[in-house]
């Protein structure tokens, strides 16, 4: 049996008091959430936390998933299994449904949970590359109160963010709300981290792409957004031609490194394919509607 | 009042077992809780190579809640601290003077709970000294390499044994005779079993009778009790070994690891039970891994197809200590010699080299007959090789170079007697049901399209159910097995056994083979195993062996019983014995079917009205040892679907055609097709034990070490024909391995031959998506 080392274990009840907890216990403290990465990296003995503030008893307070007057608000403790049967999501917000369907499995999907996935700040994590190309943003709450960061600005580096030791993510916010949008990931096997994935999000207007936004995930050492390529496709007519070279672009914007998910020109090509792929599927659905 | 169903040989009942896991009710060795218990951890080798100058285990032994920290020294003191393996090799229980692959075992604590004994590794000191390690087997005979085994007197390098078979001039005028000769280098990269449940032992020693009962995860617990009592000088009437229910074995609980020494050493020692089980990571990088065979084939044939001659050569990777799974020390490659397989081959040689590296000791057949997954996968790829260069339809190829079944019972040129086999019948139903003929065409067209399909073909046998005696033994054990058969008065039947389930169903097939013998229904007969106080002394469950030997032993126990209750029956129906006959369900006078009596009846009477000069009682045993080994076989089609612009691979179907004489419940079978493809085709595709170049593991986890999962596996389109064994007493052969024997070729055979069009002859396994890729990059096709 696995077993973690010595900790101490805490229990909020409200959001201000989970973060007093913070502030009482110091740095050394961490937030458990779904615990779908925390616990298992702490059984290994990879993460040894001294306290954890265990905050599944806000659920009443910030697992949701509405529309608020065409912003998208989740709560941070929505499931991940609440993001993937949200008709909401599915209608306006496609890519997080193609996402889910690949994150994990459904008992990780039955207990993670959304504010976990973005505050661990994991560059394989398939949510934080979705948020950005839907260009949303977190709300983080602490002493001080509440701010919002774009998801795009979050992390600085492999699981480190700009959140402070004191932080609580309570909410993801998107006012953006595509016409079309589309999730692509490769894995090795169902379950696996990506080996290379893609989001894209657009609105097309008088046939040509009005606005797209692009995140990429498991292809750098933070979840990526492909600027130049989103320039490369703002005002042109889609089609094949236009995906190649978007794809080709976004390609020499990542920069992936070697793992046992692959080499880094096999992750750089698919993020070429994946583009494409991902590009032609939301220009589709942006069609329809 | 609902009937009683009655269920007897060759139905398709449910599995009597499931009852209890469905319900989560099974019982583990990690459920077993005993009073006073103890817990316990192992400290590891983070090196796979590193010599040790001291440990230091002080501060752990201060740790409240401590109660023993034992290390190599403290086992060198006792002459435990090393161990025989099953290939006649020594193995380090906890290491003294060196490390030897990462994961090795260095020290045993022993504390209250889990949580302090892994806190109390932490504690512990290890002055290592790191040495060059040898992670590929190719460097391992270097002049330069560094002599892994220097504990041995006399080994000066890293070879463990050379072998070969066959004749070679013969096989060598062949090729130099034939109009065709092809050649290709292949690797059977290493894997891991990876049962759920992982090994693991509750060790309760009992002070004052002097009696050691072992908990254990043990595929063999009559021969692992007889090892114990070798090894620890124990008498082995006070060791009683139990195996509960387990959680999957796949061969990986056929050795004895280091666990369990340790753990019994240290409930001597407290004289309280100790528990030992593994985490994952432990069960992956120290238990016995698979495969790790580096070959080159080669097959001479005229210009028409006709094989001449085939030759391998092997470079086998043993890990670190010579801990192979070997029905005797003759079979270094265990079964390999099969590989001239379903074909006639007129002329054939294999040798081997055997060498130590620093990785974890093995290997053991993983869900297959001593390494007749590498011999076939070897021959199976050469026949596709060869289709290629001759420009010939594989199952052409196939068919073309068939053993008959005239020909049944075949003597094959490495020696091996098959008990019957009709090879065309079971590819011509594999390609009736995959519709051979639609499938090239879908295949041009698909061509044409430019996507990238592929159909591979893989025909077999299997060689299964070791002994005899005379040619197969486990430390010197010859590999007979056994069954104990008692009916009680009310007719109710409990049959004991020298196997060990580990989630094959015997609780449900060995009870139906009786019902089949006795008439009574296999709801009435309950199935023991695993305790060796109560079993008779059998050889366990590996290799396929349950059915070919313990199915044979129950079968002929139970018609012994039936010659007892005839003499019983004759008494009761004042009749002469010979005046009986036997209907299937009840003994009965010949010409006066009225009067007759059904083993309910005559199990009465066995305690109650026995004739005179016959002893009470219904029951009987024995030790069956089979006159050769049965030859399961099977014809196999995938078809497969690449992603040009990802390199992913679908397996679109899977046919499985498999031939495994009479099935006992039909349904069982099925099942064990089922995971056996999954294995199959997951080894194939992902399954793998990597290293890095300083011997680091890269695959310690379920995350890493990549399983085939429902998402991936193709919906199975099976079939089946039947030929009888010749031998076996019901006409049964194994089959729970024969899918992971065949599937993995099968697969590969597809992926090649989706790629064909492109020059590709050859890909080694797994077929990871990168590597896919980089095959259609390097030859040109984009996306």
């Amino acid at each position: 049996m696995q077993v973690p080392a010595r900790f101490e274990y805490e229990v909020a009840t409200s959001v201000e008091g989970a973060i007093s907890l913070l502030q009482r216990y110091g740095s050394e403290t961490r937030l458990l959430a779904g615990g779908h990465s925390l616990i298992p990296m702490m059984k290994l003995r990879l993460a040894s936390p001294e306290v954890l503030v265990d905050i599944h008893r806000l659920d009443k307070d910030l697992r949701y998933i509405r529309d608020d007057g065409g912003t998208l608000r989740i709560g941070a403790l929505a499931r991940h299994k609440d993001v993937l049967e949200s008709e909401l999501v599915k209608e306006h917000y496609t890519l997080l449904t193609d996402a889910e369907t690949m994150i994990a499995d459904p008992l990780v999907r039955n207990m993670g949970t959304v504010g976990g996935a973005l505050a661990n700040g994991d560059p394989a994590e398939d949510l934080p590359a979705a948020f950005v190309a839907l260009g949303a943003e977190v709300v983080a709450r602490g002493p001080d109160g509440e701010r919002t960061i774009a998801v795009e600005d979050l992390y600085t580096g492999p699981y480190e963010t700009v959140l402070e030791p004191v932080d609580i993510i309570t909410e993801l916010r998107c006012s953006r709300q595509p016409a079309g949008s589309a999730y692509f990931k490769v894995e090795r096997r169902a379950g696996d981290y990506a080996s290379a994935a893609i989001g894209v999000a657009l609105n097309l207007a008088d046939g040509k792409i009005e606005d797209v936004r692009i995140g990429m995930c498991g292809v750098g050492s933070t979840t990526l957004r492909a600027r130049e390529t989103e320039e490369l496709l703002r005002g042109q007519r889609p089609g094949a031609e236009l995906y190649g070279r978007a794809g080709e672009r976004a390609a020499e914007e990542s920069n992936p490194l070697e793992d046992a998910r692959g080499t880094a020109p096999y992750k750089r090509d698919l993020v070429r394919v994946l583009v494409g792929r991902a590009l032609e599927k939301a220009v589709e659905r942006a069609e329809v509607v | 009042m609902v009937a009683t169903p009655r269920h007897t040989m060759g139905d398709r009942m449910p599995r009597k077992e499931d009852g209890r896991f469905i319900r989560g009710k099974g019982r583990y060795v990690d459920d077993i809780r005993l009073p006073g218990m103890l817990h316990s951890a192992i400290l590891r080798s983070p090196f796979a190579h590193a010599k040790i100058n001291n440990v230091d285990a002080s501060a752990a032994l201060e740790l409240e809640g401590v109660h023993a920290v034992i290390t190599g020294a403290d086992l060198a003191a006792q002459g435990l601290a090393w161990m025989p393996t099953l290939a006649g090799d020594t193995q380090a229980v906890l290491a003294t003077d060196k490390v030897r692959f990462q994961g090795q075992e260095v020290a045993f604590v022993v504390a209250d709970d889990h949580y302090i004994a892994q806190d109390a590794l932490e504690l512990i000191e290890v002055d290592y000294e790191p040495l060059d390690p040898i992670v590929d087997s190719r460097r391992a005979l270097d002049e330069d390499a560094p002599v892994i085994r220097d504990d041995k007197e006399g080994q000066a390098d890293n070879l463990i044994f050379f072998w070969d078979a066959g004749d070679r001039e013969a096989t060598e005028r062949a090729f130099q005779e034939a109009e065709v000769t092809v050649r290709q280098e292949m690797f059977y990269p290493r894997s891991h079993p990876a049962p759920m449940e992982t090994c693991g032992c509750v060790a309760d020693y009992d002070i004052s009778t002097g009696e050691m009962t072992v908990y254990m995860t043990s595929q063999a617990p009559h021969a692992h009790r007889t090892l114990f009592a070798i090894v620890s000088g124990l008498p082995e009437h006070q060791i009683r070994i139990i195996s509960p229910d387990i959680g999957g074995g796949f061969g990986n609980k056929v050795p004895i690891y280091p666990g369990y020494v340790c753990a019994a050493v240290a409930s001597l020692i407290l004289g309280r039970p100790v528990k030992w089980m593994e985490t994952r990571a432990e069960n992956l990088m120290s238990t016995s891994f698979a495969r790790d065979y580096r070959m080159t084939g080669e097959i001479a044939a005229t210009r028409d197809g006709r094989i001449l001659g085939v030759r391998s050569k092997i470079l086998a990777d043993h890990g670190a200590f010579n801990a192979h799974a070997q029905p005797g020390e003759q079979y270094p490659t265990g079964f390999f010699p099969i590989f001239t397989s379903c074909y006639d081959v007129p002329a054939a040689y294999a040798e081997a080299t055997g060498v130590y590296s620093n990785k974890a000791p093995g290997g053991i057949a993983y869900r297959c007959s001593f390494r007749v997954t590498e011999a076939i996968y070897l021959m199976e790829r050469m026949m596709d090789v060869l289709a290629d260069e001759l420009e010939m339809d594989p199952a052409e190829l196939r068919r073309k170079n068939f053993v008959k079944k005239e020909q049944m019972p075949y003597v094959s040129v490495m020696g091996w007697e098959y008990d019957g086999g009709d090879y065309h019948a079971a590819l011509d139903e594999a390609l009736r049901i995959a519709g051979y003929e639609q499938l090239l065409e879908e295949q041009r067209r698909a061509r044409e399209e430019g996507r990238i399909m592929g159909i591979g073909v893989s025909t077999f046998t299997e060689i299964v159910g070791a002994g005899p005696g005379k040619k197969c033994h486990i430390a010197g054990i010859e590999m007979f097995d056994s069954a104990e058969l008692r009916l009680h008065p009310t007719g109710k039947a409990i049959l004991k056994l020298g196997v060990k389930s580990q989630g094959q169903g015997h609780e449900t097939t060995f009870a139906q083979i009786v019902a089949g013998e006795l008439g009574i229904p296999a709801e009435n007969v309950e199935v023991r195993e695993g305790d060796t106080d109560n079993t008779p002394f059998g050889l366990g469950t590996y290799a396929s062996r349950s059915t070919p030997v313990c199915g044979a032993a129950t079968a002929i126990v139970a018609r012994k019983v039936r010659e007892k209750a005839k003499k019983i029956a004759a008494h009761m129906l004042e009749a002469a014995e010979g005046d009986l006959e036997w209907t299937g369900e009840r003994f009965q006078v010949k010409g006066s079917p009225d009067r007759g009596v059904n083993m309910e009846e005559i199990s009465f009477a066995a305690y109650t009205n026995v004739p005179e000069g016959e002893e009470a009682g219904l029951e009987g045993v024995t030790y069956y040892d089979p006159p050769e080994m049965t030859y399961p076989f099977g014809a196999y089609i995938c078809v497969v679907e690449i992603d040009k612009g990802t390199g992913q691979i679908e397996v679109k179907r899977f046919i499985a055609v498999d031939d495994c004489g009479v099935r006992i419940n039909p349904m069982v079978v099925e099942g064990q097709i089922h995971g056996g493809l999954a294995s199959g085709i997951g080894i194939a595709l992902m399954e793998v034990m990597d290293f890095d170049e300083e011997g680091n593991h890269l695959n310690s986890s379920f995350m890493d070490y990549l399983t085939l999962t429902s998402m991936e596996a193709p919906k199975y389109e099976l079939g089946e024909t039947v030929t009888p064994s010749t031998h076996h007493p019901l006409g049964a052969r194994g089959v729970a391995e024969s899918p992971t024997v065949g599937s993995p070729a099968a697969v590969v055979n597809a992926v090649v031959d989706a790629l064909s069009p492109y020059g590709v002859r050859h890909v080694d396994m797994p077929l990871s998506p990168n590597r896919i890729w980089s095959l259609l990059r390097e030859n040109g096709v984009g996306a």
